[in-house]
């Protein structure tokens, strides 16, 4: 996308510009490095529908909770009880959902993860809690409270216990009938770049949930409201210097605490996904730390949008590899990894300076022989690669991350003077 | 009343408000949700059998190290989400080395107990020195350690695990019986106390006679509270976060030690966890203060113990105490900031008086 307009990108560093053409290219430039990968390994599943599917369905909850990150600590709070929230918002989906129908579960879902949100905002923005406290605060409550409320509501309803609902209704899907079928013979024939574009065709045509449909619209939406409108203009002004906000007539506290309304909805929203889609009950424990890894995300999208849905993709992704028995696939994507880090490396003797390029090669290399000394990734291990990928990033890019900056910062009307 | 007496009811008002706050939260959600409310107090507050204040002293052994660990973090402004993660990789740690049994007797035992600060301590300084030579903040560091560790620790139990026949619990190889740490008995009954309460104790007291009475506790404060003044008097500040967070994941990593050689015997798939976040609630609770954590640990583990037969007696589901918990941490928090303001209200008028009676006479 193009940030050209972006008053709040800082003056140090000037850096090229991404543009959309860009990105086209780049994804263009990962399907044809994929489809290579497939050809060489023969590792098929890489990239087959079903694979892409289940990709969207697990990226979906991790970049609804990204997104809900980013509404907040654009706003400047941090919120790390965004795992509380989802965990709320799947109690809502399985509550409203079981006992409603299937559109009231959403908005159960919805309201729920609000409820964290407020709680949050009451003690972060109302009375100037630190944000990791309240943070932690917010985790302890949700995940007591939806035991507690678990257990009253579903023991004893047919089908469901003190730690599980009923079934959901499901919610409609989208399948675009004329398309899907000769989609899926061009996939069956394997050939280069055509059947992995098949794939992605077939994958977005048939069977889509319409809450994954309204997840991915909600991603534009953030992006449009928080970069297009003076609205967004003033709320990301409040995270980057609430007192000069202040001092230009806004209302931070207000701004503040509707981001991180805002913010509890979409987690909450993410959460009601995993009950309704990914799966069709409310399971106590089902986020799974799914809050934490938005948060990866999020900091691996550098605070932005593309690059939070660059992040959920990728960790979801490799999340599917490893519940479809990937071992050996995410075997042949090290190759991938090790080729990429070197060529980083090459790169980085130009413009950074050797200390970095000599880590980023010697991970590489450390990565290749990885490759060639073992047949398959344990399933323990790849359940790692959003945490360490974000420790990368982290440790690699700090200095090319921007948070806002006023993000965590205490703020309390009337600062400005 | 003396300025001296008014400071020390104001330091009692703060906690307590905070308990009255989180005890009035708790009753609404139970009264929402259709629950006895007086029924519930009355149990959880009723006195515990003899075996229950057992259970209490045991379960606070373990909240007092981890809020420790948490606490020397705080103390340096620095915030250590990790210390559950810490103690996990440390509880397996310690197990294996143990399990082993490479020396007789109690070596065996003070050999994993070093294995478990050592190895905590790495992990915590991991998030430590990427802080110190990335800038990468170690909130998220010790978040993303945590679950990396979940996971770590979940692939090398697979490998290491001896299995029963007929049991899916995985778990390392027990601790020999002579490296066990024997239990305190009391009133006479057949559970014991923890003998590893000795290290929680001993750890207490080292952690404030080196915060209070140490050059290095000095530095770490002074660093805590500005760290410009800090670098300004000649501290090396990075040298200072690298060894607190160090020295906080080497305490993190004698959290489950109680557990290992005091009722599990082995790290296994049921090993408690958890334990790392009731630290930082404990720890805010607690003031960062020996005493008060010691305290906030015994509150804690009451209330976990005095829930559990809610289920039972009232079919009310004994997480309610959770949200009490979670509560209590942001009561608290907001209780200290509202009393300090009172209390700096109090001292105006105070000297103002002082002064319009000097002016009088």
């Amino acid at each position: 996308m193009s940030m050209v307009a972006d008053p709040t990108a800082g003056t140090q560093s000037p850096r090229p510009k991404i543009s959309v053409g860009w990105i086209y290219l780049g994804l263009a430039g990962a399907l044809v490095l994929i489809s290579l990968l497939r050809i060489v390994t023969g590792a098929h599943d890489l990239d087959s529908s079903g694979t892409l599917r289940a990709t969207l369905v697990a990226a979906v909850p991790i970049g609804m909770a990204g997104l809900g990150g980013l509404w907040s600590e654009r706003a400047g709070i941090v919120n790390i009880g965004l795992e509380g929230m989802m965990i709320l918002g799947t109690f809502g989906a399985g509550y409203f959902g079981y006992f409603y129908g299937p559109w009231q579960g959403v908005v159960g879902a919805i309201l729920l993860g609000m409820v964290g949100g407020l709680l949050h905002a009451i003690a972060t923005v109302t009375f100037g809690v630190d944000h990791i406290v309240s943070g932690v605060a917010v985790n302890i409550i949700a995940l007591g409270a939806t035991q507690y409320l678990a257990q009253l509501a579903f023991t004893g309803v047919p089908g469901g216990g003190s730690t599980q609902s009923p079934s959901i209704d499901k919610l409609p899907t989208v399948t675009i009938s004329g398309i899907a079928d000769p989609l899926g013979e061009l996939e069956a024939k394997h050939w280069f770049v055509v059947s992995d574009l098949a794939a992605v065709l077939g994958a977005l045509t048939s069977n889509l949930s319409v809450l994954t449909i309204l997840c991915l619209l909600l991603f534009g939406v953030s992006y449009l409201v928080l970069w297009r409108t003076r609205f967004g203009l003033r709320l990301r002004s409040c995270g980057e210097s609430p007192e000069a906000a202040e001092s230009l007539g806004i209302n931070v506290i207000r701004y503040k605490f509707l981001a991180v309304l805002v913010s509890g909805g979409l987690a909450g929203l993410g959460g009601g996904f995993l009950a309704m889609v990914a799966s069709s009950t409310y399971r106590d424990g089902q986020t799974g730390g799914r809050g934490y890894i938005g948060l990866a995300a999020m900091i691996f999208g550098n605070w932005r949008p593309g690059g939070l849905l660059a992040g959920s993709g990728l960790f979801g992704y490799t999340d599917t590899l490893r519940l479809r028995g990937g071992g050996e696939t995410i075997h042949g994507l090290l190759l991938l990894v090790a080729a990429g880090l070197v060529v980083m490396a090459v790169w980085q003797v130009r413009k950074a300076g050797r200390r970095g390029a000599f880590i980023t090669a010697a991970v590489g290399v450390a990565v290749a022989v990885w490759y060639f000394v073992t047949e398959s990734i344990p399933e323990d291990l790849t359940g790692m690669t959003p945490y360490v990928t974000t420790l990368l990033v982290l440790a690699l890019f700090s200095q090319r991350l921007r948070m806002p900056a006023a993000d965590g910062k205490p703020y309390r009307k009337g600062s400005a003077g | 009343m003396t300025p001296r007496s008014t400071r020390l009811v104001l330091g009692i008002a703060a906690p307590a408000l905070a308990l009255v706050a989180a005890f009035l939260i708790t009753s609404l959600v139970l009264a929402f949700a259709g629950d006895p409310i007086g029924d519930v107090w009355a149990q959880i507050l009723s006195l515990p059998s003899d075996r229950g204040y057992i259970n209490i002293v045991n379960s606070a052994t373990v909240y007092y190290l981890s809020a420790v660990a948490v606490a020397i973090g705080f103390r340096m402004n620095l915030f250590n989400i990790g210390v559950d993660g810490q103690y996990r990789v440390s509880a397996f740690a310690a197990a294996v080395v143990a399990g082993e049994g490479w020396l007789p007797g109690y070596l065996n035992t003070v050999l994993a107990l070093l294995a478990a600060v050592l190895v905590g301590a790495m992990w915590a300084g991991i998030a430590g020195l990427l802080r110190v030579t990335r800038g990468v903040s170690e909130v998220i560091s010790t978040i993303m350690l945590n679950a990396i560790a979940t996971f770590l620790v979940a692939y090398l139990l697979r490998k290491v695990a001896v299995s029963d026949p007929g049991s899916n619990i995985t778990s390392t190889k027990p601790v020999p019986e002579g490296s066990r740490v024997p239990g305190i008995h009391a009133f006479g009954e057949t559970a014991t106390i923890y003998g590893l309460l000795f290290l929680a104790v001993a750890v207490g007291i080292a952690y404030w006679f080196v915060i209070n009475k140490t050059r290095f506790g000095f530095d770490l404060r002074a660093t805590g509270q500005s760290e410009t003044a800090a670098v300004a008097s000649g501290i090396n500040v990075k040298r200072m976060i690298v060894i607190s967070m160090l020295l906080s994941g080497g305490v993190a990593g004698l959290v489950g030690m109680p557990l290992l050689f005091g009722n599990d015997y082995a790290y296994g798939s049921t090993f408690q966890s958890g334990l790392g976040f009731a630290g930082i609630a404990i720890a805010l609770l607690g003031r960062n203060h020996p005493v008060g954590i010691a305290l906030g640990a015994l509150l804690f583990a009451f209330l976990d113990e005095q829930a559990n037969p809610l289920e039972i007696l009232l079919d009310v589901s004994p997480q309610i105490v959770k949200i009490t918990q979670g509560v209590i941490v942001l009561t608290v928090v907001i209780a200290y900031e509202v009393v300090r303001r009172y209390g700096v209200r109090l001292e105006q008028r105070r000297v103002a008086g002082a002064l319009h009676e000097e002016v009088a006479a």
